[in-house]
């Protein structure tokens, strides 16, 4: 009856999560045309490294260990979806979720930034969703930081031996929640408030979003972790493969 | 086995309830796209209305907007491939995991 227990609470805590949500809206990614040409240039600048190092470890997977390359497909796919859902939020209006903590988690952060940024390219191209201009700030935010976080909260989880199912959960949550962060801040630089300054700019995109995002953030992570038991359960073979290069190719 | 398909259940059932409850509990809210949330707060901010100084390139191209239902075809089509090939990718692994035992990984091994 305890795991039915903790099941129940869990629930109880999220409801008044849902509940107390501010009414305000929140943007997901940066809109075509809203950030001011320098700051565009300059979060693409930042990209650049990890899209380049990304492209060469992808290069080499597909040279040299080719088994893995499905694994990578439906890595990808698995941004195509998640990022092409929109779902209702309690704020009353909708938005989508990154999907790119399980590439982060089974290829590390290069190799992501780079199916990111595909992702990015095809919805700024066909849905004027996102934009060419605003391109290298959403790729920061969304193929970036998030999965470098989820990385991160992932390996130390691996460390303090953390239930894996559980570990993949809360490192996707915490890092998708940490994309809409970044996006805020990406605003709120190009936006100080005309009384507060940056910080306070900052503080109200923050709290207008954050809780918005967060049952988004709950089923990223819940949808990656079934995921990830899949594939824990066919794909045994492919995950031993990539265990075995993760030093050497990927950061 | 029955411990996975524990948490699938639950899972699911949890993926749902979070999807479908805001619909119950803002019955009068219109579930925009938040792109136009993101600049109406921007303009909050601003204190005066702002105009993007790059369109998309559909919107270039069309000359306007482009018509919802056409976007949400795109949607769509983005969903749809990336199902296809999720969907692909589970059915091989399930199918080699049944049929194929150790001596499929093997053959694969050496092409």
């Amino acid at each position: 009856m305890k795991t039915w227990e903790k099941k129940i609470l869990s629930f109880s805590v999220m409801v008044p999560l849902a509940v107390c949500v501010p009414q305000t809206v929140s943007a997901m990614h940066i809109m075509e045309g809203y950030l001011p040409p320098a700051f565009g240039i300059g979060w693409g600048a930042l990209c650049l490294p990890f899209v380049v190092a990304g492209i060469m470890a992808i290069r080499r997977l597909v040279a040299e260990h080719r088994k893995v390359m499905l694994l990578l497909a439906m890595a990808g796919a698995f941004i195509f979806v998640i990022s092409s859902l929109k779902i209702p939020s309690v704020s009353g209006s909708c938005s989508h979720m990154t999907g790119t903590g399980l590439g982060a988690i089974l290829f590390g952060v290069p190799v992501v930034s780079v199916l990111g940024v595909i992702v990015l390219l095809f919805q700024a191209l066909l849905l004027a969703h996102g934009g060419l201009t605003t391109l290298g700030a959403n790729t920061f935010s969304m193929a970036v930081a998030g999965p470098l976080l989820t990385w991160g909260l992932y390996q130390l989880g691996k460390k303090t031996r953390l239930p894996k199912l559980a570990n993949v959960f809360l490192s996707v949550m915490l890092g998708n929640l940490f994309t809409y962060c970044v996006t805020s801040l990406q605003l709120a630089i190009a936006y100080p408030s005309p009384e507060g300054g940056m910080l306070a700019s900052v503080g109200e995109f923050l709290l207008v979003f954050a809780p918005t995002q967060l049952p988004l953030a709950v089923i990223e992570g819940i949808l990656t972790m079934l995921v990830m038991m899949g594939l824990e359960n066919y794909a045994s073979a492919e995950l031993s493969e990539l265990r075995g290069v993760k030093g050497g190719v990927l950061l | 086995m029955t411990r996975n398909k524990k948490i699938l259940l639950a899972s699911l059932a949890a993926v749902v309830i979070l999807v479908l409850s805001p619909l119950f509990i803002r019955k009068d809210a219109d579930f925009g796209g938040s792109d136009d949330a993101g600049s109406t707060k921007v303009e909050e901010i601003l204190g005066e209305s702002y105009e993007p100084w790059f369109t998309p390139v559909v919107e270039q191209f069309l000359g306007g907007e482009l018509p919802g239902e056409v976007e949400s075809l795109f949607f769509c089509l983005q969903t749809g491939l990336g199902v296809g090939v999720v969907a692909y990718g589970f059915g091989y692994l399930t199918a080699r995991k049944k049929y194929g035992g150790s001596s499929v990984e093997k053959k694969e091994d050496q092409a």
